[in-house]
C-alpha cells in the first residue's frame, strides 16, 4: 500500500470514459487513491516554434507551480502533445526521480503518426503503461531489465507493446520499502 | 552492472544538462554535471568516471581540448562527444583525439541509448579483462607443482630462472612425471602468458598429420583439406608452442623442425606463402635424446637448438618425501571437484603408498587417489580403496623394470590385450603403452 494518492491533471481534450480507465488502472497498480483534476497549464509558454514540438522540462516546472493538493500527493499532467526535451528529438514523458510531478503525452503514442490505422484500445493501453511508469519514477524506481515490466525503458512504441502495464515482483518490494 | 557506471555530462547549456541528468539518472546511472570543461577537468582530478559526455563548444576551453586533456590522464576514458553543429572536419578531428563516438544534438532517443549501451560494454569488457588479467598469475602458477623435496625444488629453481627468457627448454622425464606441468609453469611465469600455449603431442600423429597439424595446410591440399587451416605454430604467435614426446618425431620432421626454429616462419602444407610466428619452443621427452643423437636417431643440431635448458623431472619414487603431500593435495582436489567432505587417509594405506615405487608416477597417485575417493565409504581413505595387487606386490620382483613389466603384462592381460583399455586403465598414452611392450619384449 502506497500511503499516498495520485492526482491525474488532463492538459487537453481526454475523454471522460478514458480518464475514468486511467484512473482505475492507476489506482488499482499502485493500491491508492486516484482523483483528476482539471486545471488550466498554458502550453504556449512551452511551445519551441524552431522544433514545433512541447517542451517537456518547461511542461513540468508549470505543472509543479501548481498548489493542487498536499505534500504527499504524486502528480501527473496527461497531455496530447509532441514533447521533448533539449537533448532528444522527442520524449513519451517525463518524471522527477523520487519527486512529485510528472507528465505523459498520447501524441507519439497513436498508431496514425505512425501512418497506421487509428486504434483507441491500443492507444489506452500504452498510454496506461506510460502514465504508471512515469509515476514509478516519481516513487524513486529507476529502469528495469525485466521485459515485461512496466519500469522497462521503452524508446520505441513496440517497446511499449511489448511490455506489461504492472510492475514486476522486484520493482513492487522496491516501492514498498521506499 | 551497468548500473554500476558513473557518468560526467559537461555542458554549458543548463537545461541540457538537466535533461541528460534526469534521463541517466532514470536508468539508474551515477550521474554528475559540469558547466565548463574547467570545473569538468577539476572534478576528473578528484575521482574516475567511465563515460564523459562533453559538449563541443563551450565558452573558454572548448570541447576538444578537453577531450586531449582528459585523454592525457586517463587515456582508457571513454569520452562522447556532442555538438549541435556537426562537421565531418571536427567530427574527425575528434574521434582521432580518442573520442568514443561524436553525436550531433538533439539525438534520437533510442540512439542514446545505444551509444550509452556500447559504451557500458566496452567498460565491463575492459573490467572483466582487468580482472581476468590479474588472475591469470595466481591461476597459473607453479603451486600445482607441488613438493618439497630436494629434486622438486630444483625443478621450481630452474623454472623461475629459464621463464623470464626467450630460451628453448628440454623437459625430460619419465611418464607420468608433470612434465606438461612444467611447461605451463614457464609459461605462466613468462611474459608470454597472455598468449596461448599450444600443446602438441608429437606421438600421437603420423608424419603427414603432424607436418599438417603443425604448419598448417591450405584448402585443397591434400584429399579432405577442405578448408584453409592455421597451424599450431601460427597459433602460437606470441605465445608458446609445446612439443610433447619431441623424440618420436620422423627425421624429415626434424629438419623441418630445425628450419622453423631458426628462421620463425614456414609455409603450410600445400601453400606458397611464407608465414612468420613469434614463438617460444619447450619440448619434453621421456627419452634419453643425447643418447639417440649419439645413436643418430636424432639431429645433433636440432639436439643443441632445442637444449638451451634442460629440466630433469624426477620420478616419484626418487621423491618419496613428496608422497604425502601430494597425497593430500589430489585428496582436496577431488573431494572439492566431487563435492565430498575433506576426507584423511589411513596411515596404513599411507605406508603402503610409500612402500609403492610408482611406476606411472604422478599420475598413477592421482588416478590412485580419485580411485579411493570414488569408490571408498568411509571418512578416511583405507588401503582397501586403493588398488594395489597384492600378488605383485608380495611377488618376487626386485628391479623397477621387472616390476613395470609385470605390471603392464598383467594389465594386458587383463583386457585382453585390448591396447586402448590398457593404456587407458595404465592412464598412459597407446604410444607409451606400445613403447613399453616393445622395450620389454612381452609381444612375441
Amino acid at each position: 500500500m502506497i500511503h499516498q494518492d495520485i492526482i491525474l491533471v488532463p492538459c487537453g481534450h481526454f475523454e471522460k470514459r478514458f480518464l475514468e480507465t486511467i484512473a482505475r488502472r492507476v489506482g488499482f497498480e499502485f493500491n491508492c487513491p486516484v482523483n483528476t483534476v482539471e486545471v488550466r497549464i498554458e502550453l504556449g509558454d512551452a511551445y519551441d516554434p524552431g522544433r514545433r514540438q512541447y517542451n517537456a522540462d518547461k511542461l513540468l516546472k508549470a505543472l509543479s507551480s501548481l498548489v493542487l493538493a498536499n505534500n504527499s500527493s504524486k502528480i501527473i499532467g496527461l497531455f496530447d502533445v509532441d514533447l521533448f526535451i533539449p537533448i532528444l528529438t522527442y520524449i513519451f514523458g517525463q518524471a522527477q526521480l523520487s519527486g512529485r510531478y510528472a507528465i505523459a503525452s498520447a501524441y507519439r503514442l497513436k498508431n496514425e503518426r505512425y501512418g497506421m490505422k487509428s486504434d483507441d484500445v491500443l492507444l489506452q493501453e500504452r498510454f496506461i503503461k506510460e502514465v504508471i511508469h512515469e509515476l514509478g519514477h516519481t516513487m524513486g524506481l529507476v529502469h528495469c531489465y525485466n521485459p515485461v515490466c512496466v519500469m522497462r525503458s521503452g524508446t520505441y512504441l513496440e517497446d511499449i507493446d511489448q511490455k506489461g502495464s504492472t510492475r514486476c515482483y522486484a520493482c513492487r518490494k522496491i516501492t514498498q520499502v521506499l | 552492472m551497468e548500473n554500476m557506471i558513473s557518468i560526467l555530462i559537461v555542458d554549458d547549456e543548463e537545461s541540457v544538462r538537466e535533461s541528460l541528468n534526469s534521463w541517466f539518472a532514470e536508468d539508474g546511472y551515477s550521474v554528475k554535471c559540469a558547466e565548463n570543461a574547467k570545473t569538468a577537468l577539476s572534478i576528473l582530478e578528484g575521482r574516475r568516471f567511465d563515460i564523459i559526455l562533453a559538449d563541443l563548444k563551450m565558452p573558454g576551453m572548448d570541447g576538444l581540448e578537453m577531450l586531449r586533456r582528459i585523454k592525457s590522464m586517463d587515456k582508457d576514458a571513454i569520452v562522447i562527444v556532442m555538438t549541435a553543429f556537426a562537421t565531418v572536419d571536427t567530427a574527425v578531428k575528434s574521434l582521432k583525439d580518442g573520442a568514443f563516438d561524436y553525436v550531433t544534438k538533439p539525438f534520437d532517443p533510442d540512439d542514446l541509448s545505444h551509444l550509452i549501451r556500447n559504451a557500458s560494454q566496452q567498460i565491463i569488457l575492459t573490467r572483466e579483462n582487468e580482472t581476468l588479467k590479474s588472475r591469470v598469475d595466481s591461476l597459473t602458477s607453479v603451486e600445482d607443482l607441488i613438493g618439497k623435496s630436494e629434486g622438486i625444488q630444483t625443478v621450481l629453481r630452474e623454472i623461475e630462472s629459464v621463464a623470464p627468457t626467450n630460451s628453448s627448454v628440454i623437459i625430460t622425464g619419465e611418464s607420468g612425471t608433470g612434465k606438461e606441468l612444467v611447461a605451463r609453469a614457464i609459461h605462466a611465469n613468462s611474459q608470454r602468458k597472455f598468449y596461448p600455449m599450444v600443446s602438441v603431442h608429437c606421438g600421437a600423429l603420423t608424419e603427414s598429420l603432424l607436418e599438417s597439424e603443425l604448419f598448417g595446410h591450405e584448402k585443397g591440399a591434400f584429399t579432405g583439406a577442405l578448408y584453409n587451416r592455421k597451424g599450431r605454430f601460427e597459433m602460437a604467435d606470441s605465445g608458446t608452442i609445446f612439443l610433447d614426446e619431441i623424440a618420436t618425431i620422423s627425421t624429415k620432421m626434424q629438419i623441418e623442425l630445425l628450419r622453423v626454429l631458426e628462421t620463425k616462419s614456414f609455409v603450410r602444407v600445400g601453400g606458397n606463402k611464407e608465414i612468420s610466428s613469434d614463438f617460444r619452443v619447450i619440448c619434453a621427452t621421456n627419452k634419453d635424446l643425447k643418447k639417440m643423437v649419439e645413436e643418430g636417431t636424432f639431429r645433433e643440431d636440432l639436439y643443441y637448438r632445442l637444449n638451451v635448458m634442460n629440466i630433469h623431472v624426477p620420478p616419484l619414487r626418487e621423491r618419496k618425501d613428496d608422497i604425502p603431500l601430494l597425497v593430500n593435495y589430489f585428496i582436496s582436489k577431488y573431494c572439492t571437484s566431487m563435492n565430498k567432505p575433506l576426507l584423511t587417509i589411513e596411515p596404513a594405506a599411507l605406508k603402503r603408498m610409500l612402500d609403492y615405487p610408482f611406476p606411472g608416477n604422478i599420475r598413477e597417485l592421482e588416478n590412485m587417489i580419485e580411485r579411493a575417493i570414488v569408490v571408498g565409504n568411509s571418512k578416511r581413505i583405507m588401503l582397501k580403496d586403493l588398488p594395489f595387487n597384492k600378488e605383485l606386490i608380495d611377488s618376487d620382483v626386485e628391479s623397477l623394470e621387472d616390476f613395470e613389466k609385470a605390471f603392464v603384462l598383467q594389465i594386458l592381460n587383463k583386457y585382453n590385450w585390448n591396447i586402448s583399455r590398457t593404456a587407458q586403465a595404465l592412464k598412459v598414452d597407446r604410444v607409451t603403452l606400445y613403447n613399453k611392450i616393445k622395450k620389454y619384449g612381452l609381444k612375441d
